[in-house]
């Protein structure tokens, strides 16, 4: 019998889900024991969805993704991945994961790289040759496989990042802020995957400050503040709902106030 | 298992990246040679005696200081992140962190001992190999404790250089002084004489893999049996070891 915790009582076809997920960290602060980072989240992704995760610094983005990803564990409530809890690392089996900055071994070269995380998810040798091969060539990082990551420009280790992203052809990509610090041709470039990505059936799960970039290429956002998911829904229906744009909207719901010049 | 000879891979490949190897190998290998070409025949024990010493001070350096970085830098550089967002569990980062340590001192060691008996045997012209493949052995499994309580202490302390310097007080502790724990015991009053017979008891007796003596005098070599339940016991501790590091680890939160 398998040991693998599996989500009771499946009834959609939701690829990641959090039940009332609550995440308090301890704190030094005077007469504070602990800080709620996350407080009852719950939470669904469909297969075939582009999702946006919305929020401003100190939402609870980052520690969502860090219990999705298994790096802290939940006070309380659940979260998992294709039915399966993410404290399981099997979990993480059909996911690919791009940091928000680049966080490589720099001594590797991208090829290395690429083979290294192949052989985590234990692809036969001969399917990562051809994999490698087809990511380098998706980033435009052929020409620099054979040298080591650190003396990569920033846009070309963001893109070594994506092509480590895809390297088990994942059916649900968790991106933190994809296009963060890249120029525009960068931004362009990291949103046509993501197009094509979607139009290859894959989910797509990422947080972004970029409101325009989520407008347009997301089908459903959560906005989170304080810890707490404000709202959820498809882009065209809040807009509709709110009549503002996702921009107004996201403010309207943080609270922001705009100060007299 | 596959996944921990990747973890444990890319460690090697880090180590024979870097430069501390090839200097402290150049550092022994010079110094060898100093002492064999100045040195007469009657020397040759001493050349010896002080060539193992290097030889066990820089393995002892390689093991500790390669081990006792591998957590705290992949934490540092962020590393970490996108390595266990890969279906890897911890247990499994660890024990390839552990197996890349100890194997690439293993080689280090390799190295080490074959420069040695080759300029060993240019003096005495003759090879005692038996002798020294028990040597490298155990020399081997010492280290492989010295790896596995290192990564243990990277887990505890936070910042490499106060576990680096704890682990080789620790191992020559260990190597020289841990023998005689029992006599000083026996020579103490109550609640001393406990106390220092518990940590006789509990402490890797990392003497016993030291084979200097036989090589420096060419003794003959001793018993395998005596080998392999040498390297039962060293493996006992570094699985104790590398256990108490798993849960450790398992519990650690990283953000």
């Amino acid at each position: 019998m398998s040991s693998t915790s599996v989500a009771p009582g499946k009834t959609t076809n939701a690829i990641l889900r959090t039940e009332n997920l609550r995440v308090e960290y301890r704190t030094r602060e005077l007469g504070r024991s602990t800080k709620v980072a996350l407080q009852g989240l719950t939470l669904s992704v469909n297969a075939g969805e582009v999702f946006g995760f919305l929020g401003p610094n100190g939402a609870g983005k980052t520690t969502t993704m860090n219990v999705l990803l298994g790096y802290v564990n939940a006070t309380s409530g659940a979260a998992y991945l294709f039915d399966v809890n993410v404290r399981e690392p099997i979990a993480r089996q059909r996911i690919g994961y791009l940091p928000e900055l680049t966080y490589y071994y720099k001594f590797l070269t991208a090829e290395e790289l690429l083979r290294f995380y192949g052989r985590l998810f234990e692809i036969p040798r001969g399917e990562i040759d051809s994999r490698v091969d087809r990511l380098l060539k998706l980033v435009e990082l052929e020409h620099a496989r054979k040298r080591p990551i650190r003396t990569y420009s920033k846009g070309m280790q963001q893109r070594a990042g994506l092509a480590q992203a895809l390297i088990n052809d994942p059916d649900l990509l968790l991106l933190d802020e994809p296009t963060s610090g890249l120029d525009p041709l960068g931004r362009m470039k990291v949103r046509e995957i993501i197009q094509r990505l979607k139009n290859d059936g894959k989910t797509v799960f990422f947080s972004s400050h970029e409101l325009g970039e989520v407008e347009t290429v997301c089908d459903r956002v959560a906005i989170m503040n304080s810890g707490e998911l404000k709202v959820t829904g498809r882009v065209t229906d809040l807009v509709a709902e709110h009549q503002c744009n996702l921009e107004q909207l996201f403010l309207k719901i943080v609270g922001y106030q705009p100060q007299p010049v | 298992m596959s996944k921990i000879f990747a973890v444990a891979g890319v460690v090697f490949m880090e180590l024979y990246r870097r430069k501390d190897f090839y200097v402290l190998f150049i550092l022994t290998a010079l110094i060898t040679v100093v002492l064999g070409a100045v040195g007469d025949q009657q020397a040759v024990g001493y050349l010896k005696e002080i060539c193992l010493l290097l030889i066990w001070v820089s393995s002892l350096v390689i093991a500790i200081t390669t081990a006792a970085r591998q957590i705290p830098a992949e934490r540092e550089s962020r590393t970490i992140f996108p390595l266990l967002a890969k279906p890897v569990s911890r247990a499994q980062v660890l024990l390839g962190k552990f197996a890349g340590c100890w194997l690439a001192s293993g080689v280090a060691l390799l190295v080490f001992y074959i420069f040695f008996g080759l300029v060993a045997a240019s003096r005495e012209h003759e090879l005692h190999l038996e002798l020294y493949a028990q040597a490298v052995w155990l020399h081997w499994q010492a280290l492989g404790i010295v790896t596995a309580l290192t990564l243990l202490g990277s887990l505890v302390l936070s910042a490499p250089a106060p576990n680096i310097t704890i682990v080789f007080i620790i191992s020559v502790g260990c190597l020289y002084v841990s023998r005689y724990l029992h006599l000083v015991a026996a020579r103490m009053t109550e609640p001393g004489q406990t106390i220092t017979g518990v940590i006789y008891y509990t402490v890797p007796q990392l003497w016993f893999f030291d084979q200097r003596a036989l090589v420096i005098h060419n003794w003959p070599a001793i018993a395998w049996i005596w080998v392999g339940l040498a390297t039962v016991y060293g493996a006992l501790y570094s699985g104790f070891f590398l256990f108490a590091a798993c849960l450790i680890f398992r519990r650690k939160a990283l953000n």
